[in-house]
């Protein structure tokens, strides 16, 4: 139905081309990799926002969005992501597939032109970026950072996770630190970019309607200018097995609901790992659905909260749960969490719980295929760890996991870090 | 059944009305792996006055969202258990004027619908699980008020309303859900969960006529009429409140701009005001105006910068906000601007290109199976078919924009909400 292929354009440049006729949309990404790295984070993040903002041919955000326009409205967002322990930058675009123009005028060129336009040939000023709008995004970008603690939930996951990763690159900040941002110059921006274009492994990715030959062709042409001197490699991810003696981090801020968020290191099973399908079983049946275990006990049974659940970091072998519940009572969800956790590796669950977590985590990687903006994110983080397998593959090796195979997972799964951020009144 | 095409976009869709009242729409969408079924009743969190079985009854603030969560539990246990066993993902959602059942599944599609069906028109309440349920919806009500895009809207419908109910939050207080029992859940039940006050869609690789049969055979064989409802009074063009100002732990101040409109009539005009306020919105404060790039400038609106317009009984406005160190120059700068288009209208060429994008994102909006299925009751329930809208969207006019903005965005229909930095908050 439709199919995923892999292709080097040029040096350092691969495309990941989804053909398929079932969308009204097409998507095109441009990503540039980099070695997630607290010196670079900050200047990393600020370039996809600072290209946005003109290009040669369009010096002004009224000019992009006027071009955006006649593509029917198509939108090309830049992009901060962390995959593993790369920082991932640059652009997403959607655009209306060509089958459903009024005039039957082809947008994906145009589209792909632009985006290119945007990567390669920003509108300058005395050979670096615009002061001003070198000042102006850098104030968003420390905007973008302190609003992080805005989204509490969001917050926790993400407190916990730069606790345990203190002194690995994952527990760099993919926004990088306000102190570094502050630093940074039009000139220091500019030979950062000149950097990534050169040195970084780009990541092209496209889904819609256009033939593998044609998309090629339109983002050959897209990207022609584009410096390649060498480079390209990633270092691979640190993964580590066995948390150091579990630590305890809190946070008092003015909030009504306490959040309690708790890392595990999962014993080095990640995405490349023969046991990863059973971890993806064993989360699920934890935390991970409907069914779990912390629902149904944590939320349910015990009514200490509103959310309890547990996610995966699949690169990097973490799992974090995150729960939100009144101050007096985060002791008693901790102890339950804990219990629930070891009734997973006593194996105390029944099969309909093993099948209802089965089904549950097959149906969402074989609906992945149905989405355009998932499908985007997933053969990015793929193709940053080196693997080829689709949403399909998993699933299918998910089918084959024993309850005993889940049950070892769980057991390799150790604490390593608890955060709370609990209220000024607490 | 009835099908009917929609060449322009791509869709076809299949209408029937059963004769308990119930209409039922099925969007087949060969292709994609998973199929999509929401089932809805046209009853929200502002019908909290109506008369049944003669007598005019008022419940407390919250009551359709907690029937919402209550109505999962079967005699037999919990349908979201049961639909999750089977790999289907289901949830459910209240909003102002709708509450909704959905699942999405990969497999067992039949199934997983006759599960739908029957636990939302079978009411199993107990007083027991009411009173469990009071301590889950207590935190989700807890995790909203520490999110600040929840109250500053709120915020905003405070001052642009006097009494209309849509300004009471959807979920309640944790005092008004106290007064919850298991008889306010029955009656309510009986009044809105009645298949003529109901509506199914789904959109997937299914067989439209396998659907409607399936719903005469699990539903209810026949319905009660239409239950009268009570808004209050007709509220005044002017907003009651022109400021709202609250304090939060947040970084920068948070706010929302909301503009009073008159409410459309049920029908086709319902659809030309959303299609007409969209674009009255973009044509003022859009990406591609002067006005957005002056704010964007001057670092008054960042990317997280949103707008858009909503109609209800009795109520309809257009909004706009996001972060901002300064939102009452976004005020000033915004009624300006209309003041401005009031004496010298929209510009013609910017006019033709914001129609050709919003009709582009119209379009892309029909990937989402969620947006059609949702967008298709919200349709059904205010009186016009969704799919038309590349109809009635060719006949609008600039002067039909225009004359939305002449009216609605003035300084006496205008209501400024802000959420701000609490001192201590970072």
């Amino acid at each position: 139905m439709s199919a995923v292929t892999r292709t080097q354009l040029l040096p350092g440049v691969f495309l990941t081309s989804v053909h398929t006729k079932k969308f009204k949309s097409s998507v095109l990404s441009m990503t540039l990799l980099a070695p997630l790295a607290e010196g670079d984070a900050a200047a990393n993040a600020l370039i996809p926002y600072l290209l946005r903002r003109g290009s040669e041919r369009h010096p002004d955000l009224q000019a992009l969005s006027a071009a955006l326009d006649q593509l029917y409205g198509g939108s090309i967002e830049p992009m901060v992501r962390k995959k593993g322990e790369a920082q991932c930058v640059g652009f997403t675009g959607s655009f209306l597939d060509d089958a459903y123009t009024l005039d039957g005028s082809g947008v994906l060129d145009e589209a792909a032109g632009l985006m290119g336009e945007l990567l390669l040939r920003p509108y300058t000023r005395d050979g670096a970026f615009s002061p001003d709008y070198t000042r102006q995004e850098k104030a968003n970008l420390i905007d973008r950072i302190r609003a992080e603690v805005n989204e509490k939930r969001s917050y926790a996951a993400n407190r916990v996770v730069e606790a345990m990763c203190a002194s690995e690159p994952y527990g760099v900040n993919r926004l990088g630190r306000e102190a570094d941002v502050e630093a940074l110059t039009p000139q220091s921006l500019w030979e950062r970019y000149q950097q990534l274009l050169a040195h970084a492994r780009l990541e092209l990715y496209y889904c819609g309607s256009a033939e593998l030959n044609r998309v090629c062709f339109i983002l050959q042409k897209a990207l022609a200018g584009l410096p390649r001197e060498g480079g390209y490699t990633l270092p691979a991810c640190t993964v580590i097995p066995a948390a150091q003696t579990p630590r305890r981090v809190e946070e008092t801020m003015d909030v009504a609901q306490g959040k309690l968020t708790m890392g595990f290191r999962t014993g080095g099973i990640t995405a490349a790992s023969p046991e990863y399908p059973a971890l993806m079983l064993c989360n699920a049946l934890f935390g991970g659905t409907t069914t779990s275990k912390l629902f149904l006990n944590v939320r349910e049974k015990l009514s200490l909260c509103y959310y309890a659940s547990s996610m995966l970091h699949k690169y990097k072998g973490l799992m974090v749960v995150s729960s939100g519940v009144e101050f007096a009572n985060v002791g008693k969800a901790e102890a339950e969490i804990r219990a629930q956790l070891e009734a997973c590796r006593k194996g105390q669950f029944e099969t309909w719980e093993v099948e209802g977590a089965r089904r549950y985590t097959v149906s969402s990687l074989l609906t992945l295929p149905d989405s355009q903006g998932r499908q985007e994110d997933y053969w990015l983080g793929q193709a940053v760890a080196g693997l080829t397998e689709g949403p399909e593959e998993v699933a299918r090796a998910l089918e084959q996991v024993t309850a005993e195979q889940a049950v070892a997972a769980a057991k390799s799964l150790n604490l390593d870090t608890v955060y709370f951020l609990k209220g000024t009144e607490a | 059944m009835e099908e009917k095409q929609y060449t322009r976009v791509g869709e076809k869709l299949f209408h029937t009305v059963l004769d308990n009242g119930l209409h039922v729409y099925v969007d087949p969408k060969p292709g994609f792996q998973k199929s999509y079924a929401f089932f809805a009743t046209n009853y929200g969190g502002m019908d909290m006055r109506f008369r049944l079985d003669g007598r005019w009854l008022d419940t407390p603030a919250g009551v359709a969202h907690f029937l919402e969560h209550k109505t999962f539990d079967t005699e037999d246990g919990n349908a979201l258990q049961d639909l999750a066993a089977n790999g289907a993902s289901p949830n459910a959602f209240t909003s102002t004027a709708l509450t909704g059942y959905y699942f999405e599944s990969t497999e067992k599609f039949e199934e997983n619908l006759k599960i739908l069906l029957s636990f939302v028109s079978i009411p199993y309440y107990t007083q027991e699980s009411v009173d469990k349920e009071q301590g889950i919806i207590g935190q989700e009500i807890r995790m909203g008020d520490d999110e600040p895009d929840t109250q500053v809207f709120y915020g905003m419908l405070e001052g642009l309303y006097a009494h209309s109910p849509i300004q009471v939050n959807i979920a309640g207080t944790v005092e008004s859900i106290a007064q919850i029992t298991a008889d306010t859940l029955n009656l309510c039940h009986r009044a809105f969960y009645d298949p003529g006050n109901m509506v199914l869609c789904v959109a997937g690789d299914v067989d439209p006529v396998r659907v409607a049969a399936i719903a005469e055979e699990v539903l209810p064989k026949a319905g009660h009429p239409p239950v009268e409802r009570d808004y209050g009074e007709a509220e005044g063009t002017q907003a009651a409140k022109p400021r709202w100002e609250k304090e939060m732990a947040v970084s920068t101040p948070i706010f929302q701009l909301g503009f009073k409109d008159t409410p459309p009539k049920k029908g086709e005009d319902w659809l030309r005001w959303e299609l007409i306020g969209n674009l009255a919105c973009e044509a003022l404060l859009g990406t591609s105006t002067p006005l957005y790039a002056k704010l964007y400038n001057e670092g008054l609106v960042n990317e997280g910068f949103a707008y858009g317009c909503e109609a209800y009984p009795g109520a309809a406005f257009l909004c706009a906000g996001g972060e901002s160190r300064d939102p009452e120059a976004v005020r000033a700068a915004v009624l300006a601007e209309a003041e401005r288009i009031r004496n010298q209208g929209v510009d013609d060429a910017l006019f033709q290109r914001l129609k050709k994008a919003a009709y582009g994102n119209l379009v892309r909006g029909l990937n989402s199976f969620e947006n059609i299925c949702v967008n298709q009751a919200m349709s059904h329930f205010a009186g016009f078919a969704y799919l038309s809208f590349p109809e009635v969207f060719d006949r609008i006019t600039k002067a039909d924009v225009e004359e939305c903005l002449c009216r609605a965005v003035t300084e006496k229909r205008t209501t400024l909400a802000v959420i701000r930095p609490k001192g201590g908050a970072q």
